[in-house]
């Protein structure tokens, strides 16, 4: 446990530095600093998600935790530093590069984000469709069995709007998982949902976790799920970090935000 | 400068980029077949039924003023080929450009509106898609390629409306009315007017899905673009046509008379 967050800051940084040396890390955000207009969302972060496990990001709202994820697959640049994903420099890869290594990854956003023009089957058959050469019937059965796993066989005809805010969730997350990513990143899995459907999502990617030994990124503000899916937790606090370990770390943490925050029951 | 007139400066210069950028992927690979083809039929060939209803109201009203005119002369016999030589150098192409800034414009601003504010832009670049080349090239290829057929068929439904008003005021049979119509028209008359409404597809496409693209604050960004994307590419046409008309009577010097 460290004095303060500063210095937790900095040996993080270093544990950082020493860790992607002994091993790969999955992804990593070297000084990474992102300002909107005059006001600076994220303030020289540096962290490494270790290859495998639930890594879990969290904080209040508005403490640069979607812009962190947003980085991660390159949906935004950093104004300053680098975010690797794996040995690859995401931030500086444009066109077919960048696609390339988007098809390693896969992105369940917090509004699910399907294609709402298509049905739901398409939606999940749309990434396999775009970059494998499968045939139509082998991309449909796989489409199948993928909603099949997240309990959702029988709708694969429906369109998304038809959907209620838990299905389409599990429905973004079969699209997602839809190229057997190695990385899966998560916004806010819980929001808008009642806590036994959060629950039932966090289940999913805990499944998947263990059974397709694939790297979760969640960024939530639920404890309860940041519990249940994260190996490593990373606290963010105004674009900066303010404490990483395991969940029991961070419950005797110095800092009394971290604390705070271990101990809140917030259902999202 | 003030900060109005600078933003007003970049947005435009924004804008201008990615024009240049949906003409330069529009030659490069990989290029989207299915979408493009999907938008075809989705902005072409559904706007047909509106195309063909207007042209038929214009043509009648066209030849009714065309009558009124030409009477005071003795002139009636080239109510056809007058009526035809409007629509087809003028009316047909401007009136198509602007009914389709307004469905079309309305159309492409709403839709890549509604999906950039429900992160279904962003869903498409995760799933290693070039949401650019996907959404908006094939829409301005699209958008190129319908506007001189949806020209060509407001063209014959303005004759035909046309034909429809002189039937009613004289009996005129169809086969007199359409060599009548034709007698005049040349290909120089046709040809140019008709590939100038290639750039009112350009101008419509870019402007609604750079709105689109660029919408903020969410259902009611959706609603702005969409207004915003009928008025501007509107103005657009109506500006670019006065350039291209000169651009026309340069090139093809007969076509200007005198």
């Amino acid at each position: 446990m460290m004095g303060s967050a500063a210095a937790r800051d900095r040996d993080s940084n270093s544990a950082d530095v020493a860790s992607s040396r002994a091993s790969s890390p999955a992804l990593r955000m070297d000084h990474v600093t992102k300002m909107f207009g005059t006001r600076k969302v994220l303030d020289d972060v540096t962290f490494d998600v270790p290859a495998g496990g639930g890594f879990v990001i969290m904080g209040k709202s508005g403490t640069g935790k979607s812009v962190t994820l947003r980085h991660m697959i390159g949906l935004l640049r950093p104004d300053s530093g680098r975010v690797f994903v794996g040995d690859d420099e995401i931030s500086a890869l444009s066109g077919s590069p960048l696609a390339d290594v988007r098809k390693k990854m896969g992105f369940l956003f917090q509004s699910a984000a399907l294609f709402d023009s298509i049905s739901v089957g398409e939606n999940v058959a749309f990434p396999m469709r775009r970059h494998t050469r499968l045939r139509d019937g082998e991309i449909r059965e796989r489409a199948k069995q993928k909603l099949a796993a997240v309990g959702l066989e029988q709708d694969f005809d429906k369109m998304p709007g038809a959907l209620s805010g838990g299905m389409r969730k599990r429905a973004g997350l079969a699209r997602a998982l839809s190229l057997d990513p190695q990385i899966l990143l998560v916004d806010e899995p819980s929001a808008g949902l009642d806590p036994i459907t959060s629950e039932e999502i966090d289940g999913l990617l805990v499944d998947m976790k263990k059974e397709g030994g694939a790297t979760l990124v969640v960024v939530t503000h639920n404890m309860q799920s940041a519990r249940r899916l994260g190996d490593q937790l990373l606290m963010l606090d105004e674009g900066r970090i303010i404490a990483r370990g395991t969940a029991e770390q961070l419950d005797h943490d110095s800092n009394d935000l971290v604390r705070a925050f271990m101990t809140s029951q917030h259902a999202g | 400068m003030p900060a109005a007139a600078t933003s007003f400066l970049a947005g435009v210069g924004d804008a201008a980029l990615f024009a240049f950028k949906a003409m330069r992927l529009v030659w490069t690979p990989p290029f989207e077949v299915g979408e493009t083809v999907r938008q075809v039929y989705e902005l072409g060939f559904r706007s047909a039924p509106l195309i063909a209803i207007s042209g038929v109201a214009v043509g009648v009203v066209l030849s009714m003023h065309t009558r009124a005119s030409l009477e005071r002369f003795g002139a009636e016999s080239m109510i056809p080929a007058g009526l035809a030589i409007a629509l087809v150098r003028e009316t047909g192409p401007l009136t198509a450009g602007l009914l389709l800034s307004g469905r079309i414009g309305a159309g492409i601003g709403a839709e890549l509106g509604a999906m950039r504010v429900t992160e279904q832009i962003d869903a498409l670049e995760a799933s290693a898609v070039d949401a650019f080349r996907y959404l908006v090239v094939t829409r301005v290829i699209a958008c190129v390629i319908a506007l001189p057929i949806l020209t060509t068929v407001m063209n014959f439904a303005g004759m035909f409306g046309g034909f429809l008003a002189e039937m009613t005021a004289t009996g005129m049979p169809f086969h007199l009315y359409m060599k009548r119509a034709f007698s005049l028209v040349e290909v120089t008359d046709y040809v140019p007017a008709t590939v100038k409404t290639m750039v009112f597809g350009f101008i419509i496409a870019t402007t609604a899905s750079y709105l689109g693209f660029n919408t903020e604050s969410g259902t009611e960004g959706v609603g702005r673009a969409s207004t915003k994307a009928v008025v501007l590419s509107s103005i657009l046409i109506i500006v670019t046509n006065v350039l291209l008309v000169r651009m026309i009577f340069f090139i093809f010097p007969e076509t200007a008379g005198g």
